[in-house]
């Protein structure tokens, strides 16, 4: 019933292509926004904001990032890992050499070179398609993180191979990493850095870009004789998905863990990304936030649901059970919704526009 | 035949002795490098027979791929669970034989609980989506398999001898040492490759096998039987990954990083190509050789444990001169 579009006459091209032509969409999108800017901070537990809303922020930034690449380009790529690692270190290594230089202006320097790693890794892709380039995209993978637990340079020589995040401020007294960066600042950061790259991602994929983006995943040769260049698609695609993916490492390293090894990137991490992607929603940003959210609060559940309902179990049994649990979901989603969780809201916004006379 | 043929026996010892006269050169520069012939055939040798291993799982990716064109991921997973069940069944008592037939059993059974639930509902799926549904049966498999028989580090026994044994005395100062252990699994291998060649090619299930993984709609209107073509070759990669992780096993304990040796397949699947079993061997052999000579040879110089990586670099730079692999069908793309 509140969920009409009828009455709203587009009467500009403008309009027409606004990022949601629904008002109620409009409305519904800035409220969340601004609930979770003024509100949550006040209302949360200090536990809640760090190990769930810290983790789903960060993980939705990779995941927009590998789903320009995958969902809107049509390159998958397992090299996940590597990137996000590639932004941690490159983060490491600017701010410990110029600490005077603003923390956000590292975190998008740092984006920058990852974005440059991305375009070496992204070559193959011009001569190897398909399940053949996943496989190669592993070798970004292997490589990166060997580089940065072989050399010690990386880590500044310290003997754990550890890398942790030296006390940085945003503006002010405003602590975002290091030990006096309270939960609420570091969220504040997050949401608003999130909000800001998600907007950014969402502008890049409905503009000429994207356009070509998506003609090179739907049949490349084609695209190529309608006279968008591949070499220029499949580049930029890497190279934005990498910028997007490194700027999330390195939120992961700084902000949520605040010291981390570089076997934390290993390819699990990318598996855990990608299936962001696929149970969220390929080709979708509302989707990358839809399965960063499942898959940040699955193990969660998992892992308190036996104490909740009573049960005690040893800790590895539990571990194991989880394993089983989230490999069945996964076959359980992709059988029941192969287009994600975003596709079952565009059924439910149907659905809601005719409700309750939907004849 | 022969002129298929023909350029690897020229070309694998003209590459054999090339590379090794590079070292020798470069070990004459470079004092570091310790290079004799016998010392360079001997971990040549040692890498080809660990390559045989590498074999193994791919050959398990390539039947399912061949068949029903899905990636699947599962298959260090199912090697991992084989090897967990069977040395479940030998710690309830029984002779490794029977044990060995009761886990063929239970992955034929697995394979076709997997034919029911996963693929038959999502047959006509996108590629992407039935990989990733693999992906969800590798972390099911991994959990059951934990679950039902423990993390623990397990010894799987069935008697194959350890001993190193010294071959061509004659030719090099004290021998070439070669593991006893890796010659009898090679011919393990050695045997399945030939079974299951003469399965595909000798008989009618193999034929329609064959027919299946050439064009599906054609073979289902003729009236081959999807569905059961799909449980025979699941199984079929059931009973491969049970003797690989047999082998596995017992060469380095039955435990949880041997679900992880089928990323170790990857590379040797694409460079042998995605649909070719003499590919998914050779590959095998190449990175087995390969990442073996690289470490001992080349991490003197860029830093050790290369191996995570060198199979894949190898591979992709293969893969960059021709894209479909070694063996595998040339890539034909039509708008």
């Amino acid at each position: 019933m509140l969920y009409r579009e009828a009455g709203q006459f587009k009467s500009s091209y403008v309009a027409d292509q606004a990022i949601f032509p629904i008002k109620q969409d409009k409305i519904g999108v800035l409220l969340i926004f601004l609930f979770a800017l003024l509100v949550l901070p006040f209302i949360a537990s200090n536990y809640l904001l760090n190990s769930i809303f810290v983790p789903f922020l960060v993980f939705s930034i990779a995941a927009i990032g590998l789903n320009i690449l995958t969902g809107y380009c049509g390159q998958v790529s397992l090299g996940t890992g590597g990137f996000m690692a590639c932004g941690a270190f490159f983060t490491f290594k600017l701010t410990t050499a110029m600490p005077e230089v603003n923390i956000l202006l590292i975190f998008l320097l740092a984006g920058f070179g990852t974005a440059l790693v991305g375009i070496v890794f992204g070559v193959p892709s011009l001569r190897i398609k398909g399940f053949y380039l996943a496989i190669v995209t592993l070798a970004a993978q292997f490589f990166l993180i060997w580089m940065f637990t072989q050399n010690p340079w990386w880590t500044n020589y310290s003997a754990a191979g550890v890398i942790t995040a030296p006390p940085r401020a945003l503006f002010g007294d405003f602590y975002v990493t290091g030990i006096q960066a309270t939960p609420v600042n570091k969220y504040l950061f997050l949401l608003c850095f999130t909000a800001l790259l998600a907007l950014v991602a969402k502008n890049l994929v409905r503009s000429a870009i994207g356009r070509s983006w998506m003609a090179i995943r739907d049949m490349d040769i084609a695209a190529e004789i309608i006279g968008i260049r591949p070499l220029a698609a499949k580049l930029s695609a890497f190279a934005v998905s990498s910028f997007f993916i490194g700027i999330a490492g390195a939120l992961w390293a700084f902000i949520y863990t605040a010291s981390v090894e570089a076997l934390a990137f290993e390819v699990s991490r990318s598996f855990q990304v990608l299936f962001m992607i696929l149970i969220g929603g390929l080709g979708s940003i509302l989707g990358s936030f839809l399965g960063a959210a499942f898959i940040v609060l699955l193990p969660i559940m998992l892992s308190n649901l036996p104490a909740m309902i009573g049960l005690r179990m040893p800790v590895d049994l539990i571990a194991h059970l989880e394993f089983m649990i989230f490999g069945a979901l996964i076959v359980f989603f992709l059988i029941v919704e192969p287009h994600g969780l975003a596709r079952l809201w565009q059924i439910g916004k149907e659905k809601l526009r005719r409700w309750p006379f939907p004849y | 035949m022969i002129t298929r043929v023909l350029p690897w026996l020229l070309g694998v010892p003209a590459v054999i002795v090339g590379l090794g006269l590079l070292f020798q050169l470069v070990s004459l520069a470079e004092p570091r490098l310790y290079f004799t012939w016998a010392y360079y055939l001997e971990v040549l040798i040692a890498g080809t027979l660990q390559g045989v291993m590498y074999s193994l799982v791919a050959l398990g990716f390539v039947l399912i791929f061949k068949a029903s064109s899905i990636f699947n991921f599962a298959q260090g997973s199912m090697v991992l669970f084989a090897a967990l069940t069977m040395v479940g069944m030998i710690e309830w008592g029984l002779h490794w034989t029977l044990a060995f037939l009761v886990t063929a059993a239970v992955m034929i059974l697995l394979a076709l609980v997997i034919e029911r639930v996963v693929l038959r509902p999502l047959v006509n799926q996108p590629h992407i989506i039935l990989f990733m549904a693999t992906i969800g049966i590798f972390y099911f498999l991994d959990g059951l398999g934990q679950t039902l028989w423990g993390s623990d580090v397990k010894q799987l026994d069935i008697g194959i001898p350890r001993s190193p044994i010294f071959i061509l005395e004659g030719t090099f100062e004290g021998g070439i040492l070669v593991n006893h252990f890796d010659v009898i699994a090679a011919a393990i291998g050695g045997v399945l490759v030939l079974i299951l060649a003469l399965f595909f090619q000798k008989t009618r299930v193999g034929r329609a096998l064959r027919a299946v993984a050439d064009d599906h709609q054609a073979a289902l209107s003729v009236g081959i039987p999807l569905k059961t073509i799909w449980a025979i070759v699941w199984s079929v990669a059931g009973i491969v990954a049970l003797v690989t992780g047999v082998i596995w096993g017992s060469k380095l304990g039955v435990q949880f990083t041997l679900a992880l040796i089928a990323l170790k397949a990857l590379p040797v699947l694409i460079l042998g190509g995605l649909t070719s079993i003499p590919g998914a061997i050779v590959g095998g052999l190449i990175i087995g050789a390969g990442e073996q000579v690289a470490e001992v040879f080349l991490s003197t110089f860029i830093g050790s444990a290369i191996q995570d990586w060198f199979a894949y670099v190898l591979a992709m730079l293969f893969l960059l001169v021709r894209p479909e692999g070694l063996f595998g069908e040339k890539i034909i793309e039509r708008v």
